[in-house]
């Protein structure tokens, strides 16, 4: 299978979707003929055409209002908020008429609707082109959050959220945009996880770019003894405690590993959780985020914020 | 007075006269089970909070009347006027504002959140401005089809962000929708001209949106706006703008004593009641008796009547699982 970008696999996955289903349409800030910001959609209106693939103004709250409307008429949109931190001016078409469609109708009509989001830190964005919007999110009943962390599971994950009845909330790390990977014509299913590398001494659950650098993290502990499990989460809403459990019956160590704010993060979710199902398990349990200020700009402050392998190492190791 | 001529659209004076005196009943309709809300709201029955179009009926009365089948309404907060005038039914949203399992959302949604596909009503979206994003998102779908969306909106909107991002949306898209202003002269408790700059009906021209002012008390004028701009809008001329002027005969809702209106406004504004403007029209127009208009009014006052009763009968909704989402 060939390898390519995780930036084509999204392309590939929305091509195939509009060309499989007449009523996906697909449309944001330069997505079309300026193939998008980070030159994730070029290709795609020539192919489906202008009614179906469009450029829109600047204007992120009529683009979700739009979808919204458009899945209560029968289609199946796909928008794309350029980056995440344009997230709080879609907020109320998401989160007061999206997400609570299904259920205030009394389940007349559910809303297929995915919002891609290019997010994250270490691109040098500053403070607000940087965000990670999962945990603004994290407590609205009636969304699904989805972050893959591979372009196999970019591909397979983007196909799911397309086919999927309800409203999607698509991360797509921007780090993450030109790593390869293989990737096939699969549909993932939403909510489940992944453990990507076995290991019996500690868990480390996390997400997107979270999960190359504890994959780097736990190369650094085997060669000192410590070996250590690593669990891909890929949905983070619903968030599946299932497969963090079974592992840490096995480890009886915890760290999540969150690229967003400590406070109120989803990492605090994934602990409680598993805190309150396994308790037995657990001999011990923490986090590791970013801090509670805004993200800095300047390189070596950008560095010190994320939590990256070398971090992830010696937390573990101090513990 | 008979008038000789049916106007345009009708094939004989009986059937346009049939008309309004339908858009008459459904008029009395709204008024009198926005009466029966605001008594069940005081004995505690009707919650939280409600608001009412009393005032307004033509307005939804008129514009609903010339929509077809394939065509969809987002109504706001203050929506049971739009509801009725699509022919959601009485008991049905009677019993949804009692937050019974009768109610046509089965008491998830209350007063300002109805959804009730079936009757063409895509919602009443309770924050400002919603209305306006839906209804533009609908015509995007709507545009395959042939139908026509209408978002019901108030003067306070204009001043909402979703108000300039979606006009100018539909616009650049050519959009099968219809803007409808209610302009009741009060966002909320304050009048529209301290918090508004220029006029609301400059806003859609200066984006090329055909947008006319009318008054929003007469069904005759409504309808006929209304149909000429649904006519616009099908025909691919894109988004269409009507500035309805009226005004709310009750406060904004349950906490305002609308204490804010100007002295003898609320009178003179009485003296232009779309009730009675229409009873009167009904009369100079067609002959209409006021006889049968009464009985008309005493029709509607034995349905209202069957459905508060049902509707205050009806179970309220059992606690259970609730499914967050479709397919699981």
């Amino acid at each position: 299978m060939a390898e390519l970008e995780f930036r084509d696999a999204i392309c590939e996955a929305l091509d195939e979707e509009l060309a499989r289903d007449d009523t996906v349409v697909f449309f944001g800030e330069d997505v079309a003929k300026p193939g998008g910001v980070f030159a994730v959609t070029g290709g795609l209106q020539e192919k489906h055409g202008p009614e179906r693939v469009f450029d829109t103004p600047i204007s992120e709250l009529a683009i979700a209002g739009a979808a919204f409307g458009s899945a209560v008429g029968g289609l199946r949109p796909v928008i794309e908020i350029m980056f995440a931190d344009f997230l709080p001016l879609v907020m109320d078409s998401l989160v007061n008429q999206s997400a609570k469609y299904w259920y205030l109708s009394n389940e007349q009509k559910s809303i297929p609707l995915v919002v891609r989001t290019a997010a994250g830190a270490g691109g040098r964005f500053g403070a607000v082109h940087s965000q990670m919007p999962v945990s603004w999110f994290q407590g609205v009943p009636g969304i699904k959050i989805v972050c893959p962390s591979t372009p196999g599971d970019a591909k397979a994950l983007l196909k799911a959220a397309i086919r999927d009845d309800n409203p999607v909330l698509f991360v797509e790390h921007k780090r993450l945009y030109s790593i390869k990977g293989e990737a096939n014509g699969d549909v993932a299913t939403i909510g489940e996880a992944k453990v990507v590398r076995e290991g019996g001494d500690v868990t480390i659950a996390t997400a997107m770019r979270g999960v190359h650098e504890a994959l780097a993290a736990a190369e650094e502990l085997s060669a000192q003894g410590v070996e250590a499990e690593v669990i891909d989460l890929r949905t983070l809403r619903p968030v599946d405690t299932a497969t963090v459990l079974k592992s840490v019956e096995k480890t009886n160590r915890l760290v999540v590993v969150e690229e967003g704010p400590r406070t109120g993060g989803w990492a605090a979710e994934v602990l409680a959780q598993v805190l309150e199902d396994g308790l037995g398990d657990i001999d011990d349990a923490w986090r590791l985020t970013t801090p509670d200020h805004p993200i800095p700009y300047s390189p070596p402050l950008e560095d010190d914020f994320i939590p990256g392998a070398k971090a992830i190492a010696a937390s573990i190791l101090g513990r | 007075m008979a008038r000789e001529t049916p106007a345009a659209g009708f094939t004989s004076p009986g059937a346009e006269s049939q008309l309004f005196v339908d858009l008459y009943r459904r008029m009395r309709l709204i008024r009198r089970f926005e009466d029966s809300v605001q008594t069940l709201f005081q004995q505690g029955l009707v919650h939280g909070t409600t608001h009412l179009y009393s005032g307004q009926e033509a307005g939804a009365v008129g514009v609903c009347s010339v929509l077809g089948d394939d065509d969809r309404v987002a109504a706001t907060y203050r929506g049971h006027g739009a509801a009725l005038a699509l022919g959601v039914e009485t008991e049905g949203l009677m019993a949804e504002l009692l937050g019974r399992a009768t109610g046509v959302c089965k008491g998830r949604s209350g007063s300002m959140n109805v959804i009730d596909l079936d009757h063409r009503l895509m919602g009443c979206f309770s924050i400002v401005g919603g209305s306006i994003g839906a209804a533009t998102g609908m015509a995007l779908a709507l545009k395959r089809t042939g139908g026509v969306a209408v978002a019901f909106f108030g003067d306070g909107t204009a001043n909402q962000g979703y108000f300039p991002e979606c006009l100018n949306f539909a616009r650049v898209f050519d959009l099968p929708v219809v803007f409808v202003c209610e302009n009741n002269r009060y966002g909320e408790f304050t009048p529209f001209e301290q918090v508004t700059g220029g006029a609301i009906l400059d806003r859609p021209r200066i984006l090329g949106i055909h947008a006319e002012t009318i008054d929003g008390n007469d069904v005759w004028t409504v309808r006929h706006t209304a149909a000429a701009a649904v006519e616009r809008a099908r025909a691919g001329e894109g988004p269409q703008f009507i500035e309805s002027l009226t005004y709310r005969f009750v406060g904004h809702s349950r906490s305002d004593p609308g204490a804010y209106r100007a002295p003898g406004e609320l009178d003179e504004w009485r003296k232009r009641d779309p009730l009675t403007v229409t009873r009167a029209g009904l009369g100079d127009r067609y002959g209409v008796s006021a006889e049968a208009l009464d009985e008309i009014d005493e029709s509607v006052e034995q349905e209202l009547a069957a459905a508060v009763e049902a509707a205050s009968n009806a179970p309220f909704p059992e606690p259970g699982p609730v499914r967050e989402f479709k397919g699981g």
